[in-house]
């Protein structure tokens, strides 16, 4: 799904994460597996991206000031542009974080993006109407992040509010997006969103909004 | 064939080779792409903490599979942080056990726990020893002068 990557693209890749030529994008990882955390980390930093890897919801939320008070945010926390954390995590579990994050008046518009290895479809809606921008099916790749940025640099101000096509893995490893694989959408979507009314709320929402079935990757 | 040509074709082969035999996949290959001259030891640092994990994970299961009454959720959980971190890494076959081995927690099959287990335990000791070859290459292939970009 390259939408909003094909309107941006910006030509390197060097680009990306640099809003204004003198900030990095920083951004707060928060995953439970030491693995992971290490590979995200790589990842956003080879996108230009200043890291800052948590290993649980709780202390995401103690980084951000959200912790019941106990410690204010830092000026570093103040800057987070994007949230990227795993689901599936002991004690808060990503979807948790994620309402907490959407709960608070200084960080709800920093966009949350949800990871997690099981491709669950009530899973992945739970957390778009919740308002994640993006829900990413591990394990995670270099383009997944590319796409993340994309959408970080050109969305804000910008395209808030649209909600992003996640990403569904075949076990063969072939990536696609969710309405084109699910529900083999005619040419004539925009005016048949009633034909898919057993499809959830937010896809219908999102088919609504948009009438041009996005291309595969 | 001068040296690092050399090494670079055995590195080559070896890689596909273990791409071939299912040991890895194209997670794996992701890994090796963002390595450059700054981080030549991203791929080795990474999988070394997968082993570590791994090692302690199936202690867990082991632990948790010996007691009289198997906690079988608390063994679910192992497989499933265990089937993460493999599947990050592009550890095919041991993530693979891991698949068919929460359906055996689920169903509470003790004896089908354990041999997913040995399952495990036995490939993690393949494929550490398979990695250690390819890193040792590498780094033979390093040592003579190689770059790591040529690898990619």
């Amino acid at each position: 799904m390259k939408m909003v990557g094909e309107i941006l693209r910006r030509g390197s890749s060097e680009e990306v994460g640099v809003s204004n030529g003198s900030e990095q994008l920083h951004v707060l990882a928060v995953d439970d597996s030491l693995v992971d955390r290490k590979v995200i980390e790589r990842l956003l930093k080879i996108s230009s991206c200043k890291v800052t890897a948590v290993e649980s919801g709780t202390r995401a939320l103690q980084y951000l000031g959200l912790d019941g008070g106990k410690s204010p945010a830092g000026l570093n926390a103040l800057k987070i542009n994007l949230i990227m954390t795993d689901y599936s995590m002991p004690g808060m579990t990503g979807y948790e974080l994620l309402k907490k994050i959407k709960g608070s008046s200084t960080f709800r518009e920093v966009p949350v993006v949800i990871m997690s290895s099981e491709n669950i479809l009530a899973r992945i809606d739970r957390c778009l109407e919740e308002g994640a921008e993006e829900f990413i099916v591990k394990p995670v790749k270099l383009s997944d992040v590319k796409r993340v940025m994309d959408f970080v640099v050109s969305g804000e101000g910008e395209e808030k509010g649209k909600r992003r096509v996640h990403k569904r893995r075949m076990e063969g490893g072939g990536v696609f997006s969710l309405p084109s694989q699910t529900l083999a959408l005619p040419a004539s979507l925009s005016h048949k969103s009633d034909e898919f009314s057993e499809t959830s709320p937010s896809l219908t929402r999102f088919l609504s909004k948009r009438p041009r079935i996005p291309s595969r990757d | 064939m001068d040296v690092l040509s050399h090494l670079h074709r055995q590195i080559a082969d070896f890689t596909a080779s273990l791409h071939r035999e299912g040991f890895l996949d194209e997670q794996f290959t992701q890994l090796q792409k963002l390595r450059d001259e700054s981080t030549p030891d991203f791929v080795n640092e990474v999988v070394s903490l997968f082993f570590e994990d791994c090692e302690k994970l199936v202690t867990n299961m082991a632990r948790a599979l010996e007691s009289q009454t198997v906690d079988f959720k608390q063994v679910d959980s192992s497989v499933h942080q265990l089937k993460g971190s493999s599947s990050s890494i592009g550890a095919t076959k041991i993530k693979n056990i891991c698949i068919a081995f929460r359906t055996y927690c689920e169903a509470k099959n003790r004896e089908g726990c354990v041999r997913c287990l040995q399952e495990v335990d036995h490939e993690r000791v393949l494929l550490k020893n398979k990695l250690q070859t390819l890193f040792r290459l590498e780094q033979q292939f390093v040592t003579a002068g190689g770059s790591i970009p040529a690898l990619q």
